[in-house]
């Protein structure tokens, strides 16, 4: 990801009366780049994508997308990014197609309308009413019209909340292959997985501040050192030599939380397996994103 | 130019798809015009001291009312819905000029008026035996155009006020519904008491209304156009148009 930057932002602040929804956010996206703002409702993730889309004005900090300030910007800047808001349906009395006709006419350079539709999988669609689709499908003719400006950088705002789990898939898969298309698209979530799965990067939020960032391998990876060993405990007394206690957890199991997960490891099963303990529903777990975003969301 | 072309296109296929807007729009005010005719169509009615047939008065009457309709009832529930449904702000995220989503509108609800016009006058000429205007006929267009602007502009205005979408149908109906009964629209002026005129006057339905009827009078001279009272409805629609600027919201209220 060194590609140059699309997003810029130091020191973004924004409150409603006495409520701060955004406290002094640092931010960089760069080109081609997927990245994931993930956090709980009312983190303040709408709040900055609406600020960094032009519909809101901020009270302090510096913002720079494509080289401009977005308050400030003008139709040629809109003509570059592509919006999918939260909650917005499309024109349900006009059919897939002329929904995106009449988008494509508001931008200097539009994408082909058939090709566009092709893209997010809507050709059985092409000349149905907006009105007549399912929930997923309607999702992705808002993509579709988010997408017909070809736009550089595209913002889809908790793109799959209230889908089921075939259409959050189906979701999913349009959205990998934006970033195929070579577009920059910032993604809010409070989905673990689906930032885990589309987003190169990710930012997770908390009360109006990024808590962590990284690509979602080193975000674990960085408190993958420990691991829990859990299993169902025989009769007799566990071997010497363990580097932690083990603790009751639920269902009569043990819990052993190790950083020296191997030798532990090994230290037990030799035991088990010289004494003839079968230690049933034995498991090694290292913590996942949603560990790690828990933790730092709490 | 040709956005606003391109725009008023695709405003045109929905208006014409929405089955409840198209009820009231063009059949409801001939169904009304029927109901009339009947009811009072083999009486004669006071006019400018003098009378006319009855028949003849309802063609400007149910005129007024498709127009209402056309414009300020339709673009108050439309706006609304499509701003509710983030359609608005959707739209606002592209680089279309606000003005050409603006005129788009308003030149669909202007179109639909313009068609209403002769909807109804060959309805009545057909079916009643209406004489139509020809020396007024300038009388007719004046009143329609300065009508649909500065009901429009009212409509964008009410829109910025109607707080959410199942409350747009009541909300445009409660004040137009009233107006239209007070100003002679479904009950010969000459049955209404003067007071009650006197009220209706102050509100633009009855000036349009009384525009039109003057074109229609049979016995009127010059090119029939009622400057006075389309001045009233023009200071209506500047009103609207300055209030539509401090209400009228592209995003969701919710």
């Amino acid at each position: 990801m060194s590609g140059e930057a699309v997003i810029t932002v130091r020191g973004l602040r924004k409150a409603y009366g006495d409520v701060v929804a955004v406290r002094e956010l640092d931010l960089d996206v760069h080109a081609g780049e997927v990245i994931a703002f993930l956090g709980p409702n009312g983190a303040g993730k709408t709040t900055t994508v609406e600020i960094l889309e032009g519909f809101r004005d901020r009270d302090a900090g510096e913002v720079s997308v494509l080289g401009e300030d977005p308050a400030r910007a003008g139709g040629a800047w809109r003509g570059r990014i592509g919006v999918v808001l939260q909650e917005s349906e499309p024109p349900g009395l006009l059919t897939v197609r002329e929904a995106l006709e009449l988008f494509a006419g508001y931008f200097p350079h539009p994408r082909r309308v058939d090709d566009t539709i092709a893209q997010v999988g809507l050709e059985p669609q092409a000349s149905q009413r907006a009105a007549k689709l399912s929930g997923g499908q309607k999702r992705r003719l808002d993509v579709a019209m988010a997408l017909i400006g070809d736009p550089d950088l595209l913002f889809l705002d908790e793109p799959t909340t209230g889908f089921d789990p075939a259409a959050r898939r189906e979701a999913w898969e349009i959205i990998a292959s934006l970033s195929a298309l070579g577009k920059t698209v910032f993604l809010t979530t409070h989905y673990m997985e689906e930032a885990q799965r589309l987003a190169d990067r990710v930012a997770i939020v908390n009360e109006g501040r990024i808590v962590a960032e990284g690509a979602p391998e080193t975000l674990v990876g960085g408190r993958a050192a420990q691991a829990t060993i859990a299993f169902s405990p025989p009769a007799a007394e566990l071997p010497a030599g363990l580097s932690a206690t083990a603790r009751p957890a639920s269902r009569g199991t043990v819990e052993l939380r190790t950083e020296r997960v191997v030798e532990d490891l090994a230290i037990l099963t030799g035991w088990a397996r010289e004494a003839g303990h079968d230690l049933p529903g034995l498991t090694v777990t290292r913590p996942s994103l949603e560990d790690v975003y828990l933790e730092l969301t709490r | 130019m040709s956005l606003v072309l391109h725009q008023f296109r695709y405003d045109q296929k929905q208006f014409w798809r929405e089955p409840t807007s198209v009820f009231f729009t063009v059949a409801l005010p001939l169904i009304f015009f029927t109901l009339f005719a009947a009811i009072f169509g083999s009486e004669e009615t006071v006019v400018n001291g003098h009378k006319i047939e009855t028949s003849t008065y309802y063609v400007p009457a149910i005129l007024a009312l498709a127009m209402i309709n056309a414009t300020f009832v339709n673009l108050t529930v439309w706006l609304t819905i499509e701003r509710e449904r983030g359609q608005l702000k959707r739209v606002r995220a592209t680089p279309v000029p606000a003005w050409v989503v603006i005129a788009g509108r308003t030149l669909t609800s202007a179109a639909v008026a313009a068609i209403m016009v002769v909807v109804v006058c060959g309805f009545g000429a057909v079916l009643y035996g209406v004489e139509l205007p020809t020396s007024t006929l300038p009388g007719v267009v004046v009143s329609v155009v300065v009508g649909t602007f500065s009901l429009a502009a009212l409509g964008f205005a009410a829109a910025g006020l109607v707080p959410s979408e199942n409350a747009a149908p009541p909300v445009a109906n409660v004040l137009v519904l009233p107006l239209e009964f007070i100003s002679g629209i479904f009950v010969p002026s000459d049955q209404i008491p003067d007071w009650m005129d006197s009220i209706a006057s102050v509100f633009p339905v009855k000036p349009l209304f009384d525009s039109l009827l003057d074109a229609f009078d049979p016995v009127a001279t010059g090119i029939g156009v009622a400057w006075g009272d389309l001045a009233v409805v023009a200071a209506w629609g500047v009103a609207g148009g300055i209030l539509a600027l401090r209400l009228f919201r592209w995003s969701p209220r919710r």
